[in-house]
């Protein structure tokens, strides 16, 4: 009983949604309209996607979708069209509006129909007006994002009719604003075009301004002082939200100095070895991404959204190994003699760099990025993507790690024990060389663990660690060499100084007059903003 | 005594065949040709495909039975993406290793750095790689694109099919989109575009953090006028750039943007899904639907054993020239470089797209331009594909250039031709 009214009110949405829009006209059938799509040129085929939204047919939406998509083929034998899938080596060709099977055929039987921009945007705006009535509420709620991107009038008349069905107050808020939007670029009266500023200066952020800019210029002279107070109104506004955006840049490109850095702050800040290898250390962590994506693709691609998860350890243990190699074959032999340190491992960085060019290819390698990384949401007035916030989060948790490693942990006693005085600490009873080695793993390990993150923002080629070497020491450098925090509060604030900087002068000049201003302070402060005190740093 | 001479012999010739790879034994009855590509360095991810194309169509001629009677030879140097390098391996090829004629650099930079080499030595380079023009050497053969073959038209394109009123020109800092953005600058300002409705953008070589520049874009499309970004940002520095278009949610059907240094080898290290329906502009996409294409990416396929490599528009540009070079030298009879730099103007040989490629008096070749909106499958769908254009080194738009034309047949021979004052001899070589 209670199943069949389930059923009963499903059926009765549907009617709705499906009859509703073709009370207004002759209910025309979409089939031929849709086969004329076989021969149609761009212009033409922008014609018949008018027709279509216009015949007010829902059937429509799916093929609407596939011809978007790039999924709407023809026929060569009987110039019929039809929606693709492929399947094996062609394609399964099911009927556009019924939805059934029209059997398998191979690539070169059917032609793709093609799809540009304009139509995609006209087949957005139809999509729109067709959706409006759609049981899924988000499918809704993308219809009136639709309808405010491409307003029209005869989108007005469906949102009005959608307007006064809906519920859901959410949906419901968008609507309005796509009424709104769809309002100004009608025939409507002043009154009511007024109701409409209002609503769109209400929306707030970069869209109201673009909407209202687009308007501007052809709006009924009565309301020219209305359009251009909210255009102010909503500039001003604006104004202050650059302002936390730009801090929000500084911060997030902070976050990926800090994570570039950290692993360097250990082995050059704490030990002392001028590390040239380090930006290879991140581009192996960023190839170890890579090769666990490739096997999670192959065997279990139900696991990818964990892929970086699972990435993590991998990347720490295969450049812990690489960079323990290194401490063990070349750098304990040349403790004490920092020039040819760095000649030694400049040596190794370019080995690390040519053996994966030889193995992986001289091209970028693909990196997916998981759901959650992709996209963004709005914040106000700013917009905050995932990835970088993502990256934010786990660089500071990374530091906090690492402090914690260092400042409460045995091995961290070690390690702060040998690097303020060997000979003390060895007396003691601490192995020293091995103290070495660990130390000088964890900081590739680290090193390997930013890679995992850069991997999602960057390129994954061989090159990938050479841009990173010189702003790593730079950062540690200046923050102060041995002491984390510096690092730390070196990072975020290179960032922020750079990103307020680029907006006024350019990326380019930017670059450089931070530099600039680096070479000035550490003129002034030898020792970085932290400096180490006391008797270790005679040592 | 005797072990060690040996042993340094043995390095010796290990040396000399590491530089010459193949040719160190070379006799008479093999023609040598250069290739002046990195292998290592930042530009290997470009250049060593076309090393790869390079040996590719030398193999196929010689299974046609070689160039005059001659096996065909390939010479490969590594560069390493260092500019002064380039030139000293130039000399190299063209002094030691005697080759007929040289195919290579990537970089205009690179490009500079050999023009005065192959001048002074009197060879012939053929370079492959879209660039800015204005340039024209008696040397040089110019088989990519110059500005008026790809930023025109698409500039063209942008304004006539989307109607872009607004334009974003961000490229990377250096000689190619410096140059071609005044020109295209100084074109969309005599089609009547404000300049307040141009913003000019450049980033530093592998830039990666593009949270600023695309937020100041969105920012900048939002005054109420169709918007269109024309990137020359080069290789390296797309893909986060790309990836952040694509998380702050600028959509092509929005704000299109048009590439002329993004193709299918670029688009290898991205997920193309959010991108669709973005542009660039080449002579030749993958997806060209011809005979000689299917046939060329079989070829391409089975050479480098392996079915998922994807060619690219300076692979076609290589393809064009080497096949020009080939019929110039059995026209001539001869390798000699005056004879043949006299009987390739005006060879016309098969390019990709289905028609043919004419090489012109002044060094440059004719071919179509075609728009391509990117797809899902890191494809580009040919969206427009305008007829044969000729490929124009001095541009009509900038002031110094306008009144110089190049031609290097007999009797003017000239790269810089004035035609205000008859004389040759204005500004560049």
């Amino acid at each position: 009983m209670r199943i069949t009214s389930l059923f009963a009110a499903f059926f009765a949405l549907l009617l709705v949604s499906l009859a509703a829009p073709s009370f207004a006209q002759q209910p025309v059938d979409p089939k031929p309209l849709i086969d004329q799509l076989a021969k149609a040129n761009f212009s033409q085929a922008e014609d018949l996607i008018g027709k279509m939204a216009a015949a007010g047919d829902a059937r429509v939406v799916p093929v609407l979708q596939a011809f978007t998509d790039g999924d709407l083929y023809v026929r060569k034998t009987d110039n019929l069209v039809f929606i693709g899938k492929t399947a094996g080596n062609g394609f399964e060709l099911v009927e556009p509006l019924t939805g059934e099977s029209a059997g398998q055929v191979a690539k070169n039987a059917v032609t793709k129909i093609k799809v540009n921009n304009s139509l995609r945007r006209a087949i957005r705006s139809a999509m729109g007006g067709l959706t409006l009535l759609s049981p899924d509420r988000s499918v809704r709620l993308q219809a009136a994002d639709a309808v405010m991107r491409s307003p029209s009038s005869e989108n007005l008349e469906l949102i009005e009719a959608a307007l006064a069905k809906e519920t859901d107050a959410e949906v419901k808020a968008r609507m309005e604003e796509a009424r709104a939007v769809s309002v100004l670029s009608s025939d409507r009266s002043v009154e009511e075009k007024r109701d409409a500023i209002q609503t769109i200066k209400d929306l707030g952020g970069r869209n109201a301004l673009g909407i209202l800019n687009t308007i501007s210029g052809s709006i009924d002279p009565a309301l020219t002082a209305d359009v251009e107070a909210a255009v102010a109104a909503l500039q001003s506004e604006q104004q202050l939200w650059d302002m936390a955006q730009n801090i929000w840049y500084g911060l997030s490109l902070g976050s990926v100095l800090l994570l570039a850095a950290i692993g360097l702050a250990i082995t050059f800040g704490v030990m002392g070895i001028i590390n040239m290898a380090h930006g290879e250390m991140v581009m192996l962590g960023a190839y170890s991404t890579f090769v666990v994506q490739q096997v999670i693709r192959d065997s279990a691609p139900a696991l990818f959204e964990w892929s970086l998860a699972i990435a993590l350890p991998v990347a720490f243990l295969v450049t812990g190994a690489v960079g323990f190699l290194i401490e063990r074959g070349v750098i304990r032999f040349l403790y004490g003699r920092p020039l040819e340190t760095l000649l030694a491992t400049w040596g190794v960085s370019l080995i690390l760099q040519q053996a994966i060019r030889s193995i992986f290819g001289p091209t970028n390698q693909e990196v997916g990025n998981p759901s959650w990384m992709t996209g963004s949401f709005p914040l106000g007035g700013m917009t905050i993507t995932w990835n970088r916030m993502w990256i934010i989060l786990f660089s500071l948790s990374i530091f906090f790690a690492l402090l914690f490693l260092m400042k409460k942990s045995a091995y961290g006693l070690n390690m702060r024990a040998v690097t303020q005085n060997r000979r003390m600490a060895s007396s003691m009873g601490i192995r020293t060389p091995w103290v070495d080695a660990l130390t000088f793993a964890l900081g590739s390990g680290i090193a390997g663990i930013a890679g995992v993150a850069l991997s999602q923002i960057d390129n994954v080629s061989p090159n990938l660690g050479q841009s990173y070497i010189i702003d790593s020491f730079m950062v540690v450098v200046f923050g102060g060499v041995g002491n984390l925090w510096g690092t730390l509060v070196g990072a975020l604030s290179l960032g922020v100084l750079n990103k307020f900087l680029e907006p006024s002068v350019g990326a380019v000049l930017g670059k450089i007059l931070v530099l600039v201003l680096i070479i000035l302070f550490i003129q002034k402060r030898p020792r970085g903003l932290f400096a180490l005190k006391g008797r270790a740093v005679e040592a | 005594m005797k072990f060690s001479s040996k042993l340094g012999g043995a390095l010796l010739a290990a040396a000399m065949s590491a530089t010459a790879l193949s040719g160190a034994f070379a006799a008479d009855d093999t023609i040598k040709i250069g290739v002046l590509h990195s292998l290592s360095g930042t530009m290997a991810i470009s250049e060593t495909t076309l090393k790869d194309a390079m040996l590719m169509l030398v193999e196929q001629q010689n299974k046609k039975g070689g160039l005059l009677g001659k096996k065909l030879e390939a010479v490969v140097v590594d560069p390493a993406s260092d500019w002064p390098l380039f030139a000293e391996k130039a000399r190299q090829l063209i002094s030691q290793d005697k080759v007929a004629a040289v195919f290579g650099c990537w970089t205009s930079s690179s490009r500079k750095s050999v023009l005065p080499v192959f001048e002074e030595l009197n060879s012939i380079l053929f370079y492959p790689v879209q660039y800015e023009g204005e340039e024209s050497s008696r040397n040089i053969f110019y088989t990519g694109a110059a500005p008026n073959q790809q930023a025109i038209p698409a500039v063209d394109y942008l304004a006539n099919e989307e109607g872009v009123e607004r334009w974003v020109l961000a490229g990377t800092d250096y000689v190619y989109p410096q140059t071609t953005n005044k020109i295209l600058k100084a074109y969309l300002m005599s089609k009547g575009v404000a300049e307040s409705d141009i913003m000019v953008n450049y980033t530093p070589f592998g830039h990666s953090d593009w949270q600023t520049i695309v937020s100041d874009i969105k920012k900048f499309g939002s005054a109420g006028k169709k918007t269109a970004v024309v990137s020359t940002i080069n290789g390296d520095a797309n893909v986060p750039f790309y990836k952040e278009l694509g998380n702050q949610g600028v959509k092509a059907e929005d704000i299109p943007v048009v590439a002329f240094s993004v193709g299918e080898e670029e688009l290898a290290g991205l997920d193309t899904k959010p991108l669709v329906g973005h542009l660039a502009a080449w002579n030749y996409f993958q997806s060209v639907d011809s005979e000689v294409n299917a046939e060329f990416i079989k070829e391409w396929h089975a050479f480098t054993k392996n079915d998922k490599r994807v060619t690219n528009d300076p692979m076609e540009a290589a393809y064009i020239g080497f096949n020009a070079w080939v019929k110039a030298v059995e026209a001539a009879g001869t390798t000699d470089t005056d004879a043949v730099l006299d009987s390739i103007i005006g060879v016309s040989v098969p390019n990709l797209s289905g028609g043919t490629s004419t090489v012109m008096p002044n060094h440059h070749i004719t071919k179509p331009v075609l728009i391509g909106e990117i797809q899902a499958d890191g494809q580009f769908e040919i969206v427009q594909q305008t007829p044969s254009v000729v490929g124009d080194e001095w541009s009509d738009y900038l002031p110094d250039s306008k009144n110089l034309i190049s031609d290097w047949r007999k009797p003017m021979s000239c790269g810089n031709f004035n035609v205000d004052t008859g004389k040759c001899g204005g500004k560049g070589s």
